[in-house]
């Protein structure tokens, strides 16, 4: 194990990948030279030149198109998008072409594609520079989405996802790249489908995705001097979902809160909330919460961003009145 | 002659208070970001001032204006008071979009500005709608579209410029050629350096202009609005122009990407200073009257940005609304 931060670790990943198979290429605004906006590919132009680090214009519905097209043709594309936010804008592409190859081709096609791209509130980034999406991306079929929370999973998840035959997003909070923490060195891979226990408990589970984790674990240490005791999953992957590792926690704890910082209607929560109530309705002393960020355009003002996102005292009002149910 | 002397006089004096303000204000903000009072991006504009002031100088609130990134210059050219600007980036109930925005969502659709922008490349199909609106309409104005070398690259421009087009759109198209896209330099996002002539692909007039010398930006300008107002369609200008501070507050000045003395060449051709000389030798205003007008300038901003320090941060209470249309 070496800590280093999440950005380092997933540049891990991605290094360890590009040495290992040379049809890996990356694309993206300032992913060349400049070792991308946020570091993702420090050190790999010089490694591996202008081919491999390639450079482009600002148009992504044209470097997605170009990228499906190479998928297709044998190689490995890794779109490095900055923000997520910059990906919608290739939607089309991706949606009616990207996600549809391998079915369309009855299977004869591969799409090994994996999309990169900060997301998430924070930094007074506005609207234009803060959004998730993944709801979005996990609702089409064909499409894989990978959440990391912490750095052991930003190398874990983006090395399974340079080996995956499916487009995969890999989604970066935006919060959360700076973040430090224990890495396995060497080859380190996280399935996809394989939610994490991150805390274990009795009372109550708490499912949280991305920087969410980190507020669900700080609420279940404050909460545990009070001597409640809660559990906390992290899902780590939206499509697949591992839906037996909630059920599971549910059969023991009896009570469901999913925090998610996205919007709440047709969102990740109101799936697992679907799927517990039909395949674990029995199990339920209490009707299953969901807490989630305001269902609104992300403001600028630092007085405003801070009231449509879930924080620790929202999410410690919400365990109490699960617990009270 | 009397009343075109006049009219000079009053042109020179609008450019020259519009530029100077705009550097004004964006050197205060600049301040302000090292400070912390600004909370999210900040892209400043200085050193192309001449090209927001030259074209909005034969603007009216009615025009529509769709901006970009580094749109705080459009938003002053278009009307938008130094501090409604400041208070928006300081993220204050007074400023321009209530704080919802910030430096990349300044609106004042009251004044005819339609937004600055996030996401490179929508302003530039926006201006042609504004253009399908006023033809529809029926009410004489113009769609203008302010974007980056940068967007040329993207679809948004082959589109937009197409549409404009092929409908007879009054619109134009300002591409403000600052040679580089972020650290990225034209040259290797576009294999011809050119952008005006593209024009002639979508069958429409292209002019490259020098986009520091607000005159020049100036006439071609009013001459494509004229065209445009009168039926002939639309337009493309291409300002070559330079930003002679970083991509962003925050971000260095030169890197691999420039040199120093690429900086300090474009700083001799600085917009103002050109402007400045040309005005003493046209004998439009005097040393004393621009120095008069520079100093009252610079305590206009001071006082704006003192007035949006103070102003109220908007009620958290408020963050969900006007997500929909509400009832009146
Ligand atoms: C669709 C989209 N992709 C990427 C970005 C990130 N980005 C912000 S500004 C910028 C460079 C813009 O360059 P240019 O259009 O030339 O304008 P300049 O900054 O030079 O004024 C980029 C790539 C964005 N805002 N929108």
């Amino acid at each position: 194990m070496t800590e280093k931060t999440f950005t380092e670790a997933a540049r891990e990943a991605l290094t360890d990948a590009m040495d290992a198979d040379p049809t890996i290429f990356v694309v993206g605004e300032g992913a060349g030279e400049r070792g991308g906006n946020f570091e993702t590919t420090l050190g790999l132009y010089e490694k591996h030149g202008p081919v491999r680090l390639c450079d482009t214009p600002i148009c992504e519905r044209g470097f997605i198109g170009m990228c499906t097209g190479a998928a297709m043709t044998g190689t490995r594309p890794v779109v490095d998008f900055m923000f997520t936010d910059f990906i919608l804008d290739g939607l089309g592409e991706l949606i009616n072409q990207t996600s549809k190859m391998q079915y369309m081709s009855n299977g004869r096609l591969k799409m090994p594609m994996v999309l990169r791209g900060c997301i998430g509130i924070g930094h007074s980034a506005a609207t234009h520079h803060s959004g998730s999406y993944y709801p979005l991306f996990a609702h089409i079929p064909g499409f894989r989405v990978a959440l990391p929370s912490n750095p052991a999973d930003a190398k874990g998840l983006f090395a399974t996802a340079l080996q995956s035959d499916d487009p995969v997003f890999f989604m970066e909070h935006r919060q959360l790249l700076s973040l430090k923490g224990p890495v396995p060195d060497g080859e380190h891979r996280v399935p996809f489908g394989q939610a994490a226990v991150v805390r274990e408990g009795t009372d109550a589970t708490i499912v949280a995705l991305t920087v969410m984790v980190h507020h669900a674990l700080q609420v279940a240490e404050e909460l545990s001097g009070e001597g409640v005791s809660l559990e906390v999953i992290d899902p780590r992957t939206v499509a697949p979902l591992d839906m037996e590792t909630i059920l599971e926690s549910v059969r023991k704890t009896g009570r469901l809160l999913i925090v998610d910082e996205t919007f709440m209607p047709c969102g990740i929560g109101a799936e697992i909330s679907a799927h517990v109530t039909e395949h674990g309705f029995d199990e339920l002393d209490a009707p299953i919460m969901r807490l989630n960020g305001a269902h609104v355009p992300t403001p600028y003002s630092p007085a405003l961003e801070q009231a449509i996102v879930p924080d620790r005292a929202a999410l410690a009002r919400a365990v109490r009145g699960l617990l009270a149910e | 002659m009397q009343s075109d002397a006049g009219e000079r006089f009053e042109l020179h004096r609008w450019l020259y208070r519009t530029m100077f303000t705009i550097r004004t204000v964006e050197e205060r903000l600049a301040r302000s970001f090292m400070a912390g009072l600004i909370h999210g991006a900040c892209h400043t504009y200085v050193g192309e001032e001449a090209v927001a002031a030259g074209v909005c100088a034969s603007l009216s609130e009615d025009d529509a204006v769709f901006s970009t990134h580094r749109g705080h210059g459009h938003a002053l050219a278009k009307g938008v008071s130094p501090v409604a600007l400041i208070a928006e980036l300081y993220g204050r109930e007074t400023g321009v979009s209530h704080g919802r925005g910030g430096s990349m969502h300044l609106f004042a659709p009251e004044i005819g500005l339609m937004g600055t922008s996030g996401i490179v490349g929508p302003c530039i199909l926006q201006a042609a709608g504004a253009g399908y609106s006023a033809k529809l309409l029926g009410n004489g104005s113009v769609g203008v579209a302010f974007f980056g070398d940068g967007a040329v690259g993207n679809g948004a421009f082959h589109e937009g410029l197409n549409l404009a087009a092929i409908y007879d759109l009054p619109a134009l198209f300002v591409c403000e050629n600052n040679l580089y896209a972020t650290e990225v330099p034209f040259s290797h996002a576009s294999r011809n350096p050119e952008v005006a002539p593209r024009a002639e692909n979508y069958g429409i007039p292209g002019v490259t202009v020098d986009g520091n010398d607000v005159l020049a930006v100036h006439e071609a300008a009013s001459r494509a609005i004229r065209r445009a107002r009168d039926g002939g369609g639309p337009t493309l200008i291409e300002a070559r122009t330079y930003r002679t501070r970083p991509h962003a507050e925050g971000m260095g000045l030169t890197g691999v990407y420039r040199t120093e003395e690429e900086v300090a060449a474009w700083r001799e051709k600085d917009p103002i200073k050109m402007f400045r000389s040309r005005i003493l030798s046209d004998e439009t205003m005097t040393e004393s009257d621009l120095d008069r007008m520079e100093s009252d300038i610079k305590s206009e901003v001071d006082e704006a940005e003192q007035e949006a320090a103070a102003a109220p941060w908007p009620d958290r209470g408020t963050a969900a609304r006007h997500a929909y249309r509400e009832a009146p």
